[in-house]
């Protein structure tokens, strides 16, 4: 069959779809609900199709769906399995509230790719294997590589993980109403039912499906706004106008006397909430309240420019101990892109080594549609803000406040009593609304806002099905097949991969609804542990025939030790060493990793003749994906 | 497929390694220098609207990884053929 008919087809007839819900909507005024309702329903209706056709208990469909998936169609499933919850819903507001810093995620996510491409990508393809401790197993010799390899690929995943499934259970109770907990296992049928059945291969095209409307979701609401504002529907090139727009805009917000007595107002409520927090009769429960509250109080109280400045400080570059964070998350987020199991493993499933350097190059064309218009959309949002919503009345505040206000995103609150809308009363409590509310900011029917919400489910559920797969096959396939029992028979390793698949899911649905805070902390940590514990190991692999067993053990160890020694120490011990942020722990763990590699590789009795000329060979395209059975005795 | 001799393997992973390089250094360049620590001195100038150092950061660096990826694997699958490395897919 044709895949470009085929996935054509979808996408003219996704977008009929679209329009005829629009039609209804306008002709039968057809409730948000039902909106919410179809979308999700028509979505994780065609995930569930995909995985029932191609359902599959072949070994190399199951794991590496046959091999046989085409450059483009890696690419976009490598996309919506890049693209999480967080990249689709959150990133663009992050961005709103940080400005330059939050440019770091931009580059990072991306950046990451060049290295994917140059050291890893085309020579696991050659490599040939299933999982990614699969390679470590193989190429080091030994039991040991391999564990850790498996512990390091959960301890990367299974946090990644929840926060897809938290990203799941909170579209699905913010479009339609749902419990929390209820849209969690509804959105955990839709992942399990495909990777269960159809494995990688199922997966895949799951993913493909996905990148679609996640894409035409993203881009469609914010180049309406584009074209409405200045006639040119690309928002990349027009959000320029409004970064200057915006910057004029700040400093008149800045030196204006409302805005400096409703900033004044917000900073004797911080002082009072400082008080109360010092006060010895005070509860535990009531100081920490007090902390939020003036953590609040202190931003509105915060203006968006220096006077006498020439930028706002929105995109005014971090300074000093600042500009090292920046370098430093934007590097360990880099290197984690290159180190992160479920992203990997999608090399190996392309026909050949040239079209796993095509795939990269896909891959990360798809990847960037999306990061490219996050600024645009987070300058969009602001102009929004600050051009109808400061200075309008608070009795006649735009529309799209009035809809999202009831969300609990942000509130108007008039500080002054004026009657009037101050910069500084617009309090934002989550920055999604960035995203969340553009369809209507452009003034589009709420069709589209269905849109956006099955753009986000499905950028959290591909996710959610990569990691999820990639957890299961580090169990199944490396510990119990390749550790635990090799003689182990292909329908009972395919079993006991679906068991945990189910299993896999139910945990991490459980610990999602206990909502702990943490998680959203946790997934940054996860690139950096991803970039400490499998980069260094994996790059020495290939690039030095002389790296071995005892060399990435170590380096491995040390890596993944020295992570999340930073990690746990700069979050709760109060570590720092050069001031550096928790989010950056892997800026450490990495440079370390590749020392510990060499070092111990060089004192070390080298690897076998066999395994030097093997690793020289993979250097030249040959075959592919043999797989080559050659073991170190230890 | 024939065996490559000696010296063309030799070769053939010489341009790999200077590809690999210069395309390594732009990232560099780009990421670390140009959308980090001389971020604040290209903003100085403006670019199509946009103050410099930030476009880097934000569009540039991002436009400029897309063409580096393509060009190695334009490069890369070209010299494979020349070298007659063909794979049996």
């Amino acid at each position: 069959m044709n895949l470009n008919k085929i996935f054509g087809l979808y996408t003219v007839g996704f977008i009929a779809v679209t329009i005829l819900i629009g039609i209804a909507e306008a002709v039968f005024g057809l409730s948000n609900r039902v909106i919410g309702w179809i979308f999700m329903g028509l979505s994780m209706g065609i995930y569930l199709l995909i995985g029932i056709v191609t359902r599959t208990s072949d070994a190399d469909q199951y794991y590496v769906a046959g091999r046989g998936v085409p450059a483009v169609y890696n690419g976009m499933a490598t996309g919506s399995d890049w693209m999480s919850a967080a990249s689709f819903i959150s990133m663009a507001g992050a961005l709103s509230a940080q400005g330059f810093s939050g440019l770091a995620y931009v580059m990072g996510w991306t950046g990451g790719y060049l290295l994917l491409a140059v050291f890893l990508g085309p020579y696991l393809r050659q490599f040939g294997k299933y999982t990614i401790p699969d390679f470590l197993g193989e190429r080091y010799g030994g039991h040991t590589p391999r564990i850790i390899g498996v512990v390091a690929a959960i301890l990367a995943s299974f946090t990644y993980l929840i926060a897809q499934v938290t990203g799941v259970g909170l579209i699905v109770s913010r479009f339609i109403g749902l419990d929390f907990n209820v849209g969690v296992f509804v959105g955990l049928i839709g992942v399990l039912f495909c990777s269960v059945l159809g494995g990688m291969r199922a997966v895949t095209w799951t993913q493909v499906a996905q990148y679609i409307i996640l894409i035409l979701s993203y881009l469609v609401p914010v180049v309406v706004l584009s074209f409405k504002l200045f006639a040119i529907p690309v928002p990349e090139l027009t959000y320029g106008r409004l970064l200057q727009s915006n910057n004029v805009k700040a400093f008149q917000i800045t030196a204006d006397p409302q805005e400096k007595a409703t900033r004044a107002k917000w900073a004797e409520e911080a002082k009072a909430l400082g008080e109360k927090m010092k006060d010895p009769a005070a509860s535990e429960a009531d100081k920490d309240k007090a902390k939020a509250a003036k953590a609040l109080a202190d931003k509105q109280a915060t203006a968006p420019a220096v006077e006498g400045a020439k930028l706002e400080k929105y995109l005014q570059t971090p300074k000093g101990v600042g500009m090292w964070n920046f370098l430093a998350l934007t590097f360990c987020l880099m290197v984690g892109t290159a180190g992160l199991p479920h992203i990997l493993t999608r090399y190996y499933t392309t026909p050949s080594v040239r079209e796993a350097r095509t795939s990269v190059g896909w891959s990360l064309f798809f990847i960037f549609l999306l990061y490219f218009t996050a600024p645009a959309y987070a300058s969009f949002a602001r102009d929004a803000v600050f051009t109808r919503l400061v200075g309008s009345k608070i009795s006649e505040l735009p529309a799209w406040v009035t809809l999202w206000a009831p969300a609990g995103l942000f509130s108007v609150v008039d500080k002054l009593g004026d009657g009037v809308v101050q910069f500084a009363d617009f309090v934002v409590r989550s920055t999604d609304f960035v995203v969340l509310a553009t369809p209507e900011i452009a003034g589009l029917p709420f069709v589209i806002t269905g849109l956006v919400m099955a753009g986000g489910l499905a950028a959290a559920l591909s996710t959610a099905d990569g990691l999820l797969l990639t957890i299961a096959n580090a169990i199944s396939h490396d510990l119990y097949y390749n550790v635990i029992n090799p003689k182990a028979s292909l329908i009972k390793r395919l079993t006991i991969t679906k068991v945990l698949l189910i299993g896999t899911a139910l945990v991490s649905a459980w610990v999602a609804t206990a909502r702990l805070a943490i998680i959203v902390e946790m997934v940054a940590w996860a690139f950096s542990l991803g970039a400490a514990s499998f980069f260094p190991a994996l790059v020495m692999g290939i690039w030095w025939k002389r790296a071995n067993y005892y060399g990435a053990v170590a380096g491995m160890l040390v890596g993944l030790g020295t992570t999340l020694f930073y990690m746990v120490g700069s979050r709760f011990f109060g570590l720092s060493w050069w001031g550096t942020n928790t989010v950056a722990s892997g800026v450490f763990g990495i440079p370390l990793g590749f020392l510990t590699i060499w070092i111990v590789s060089s004192l070390t009795r080298a690897p076998s003749q066999e395994m030097q000329d093997f690793v020289v060979s993979i250097r030249y395209p040959k075959t592919g994906g043999a797989s080559v059975a050659i073991n170190e005795g230890h | 497929m024939s065996e490559l001799t000696q010296a063309q393997k030799e070769s053939y992973w010489r341009y790999n390694v200077k590809l690999t390089t210069i395309l390594l250094v732009i990232w560099f360049v780009v990421t670390y220098l140009f959308g980090g620590l001389w971020a604040e001195a290209l903003n100085e100038y403006t670019f199509i609207g946009f103050p410099l150092g930030y476009y880097m950061a934000a569009q540039g660096s991002l436009a400029i990884f897309v063409i580096e990826i393509a060009v190695y694997a334009k490069l890369m699958n070209a010299k494979d053929l020349e070298y007659g490395i063909r794979e049996e897919g």
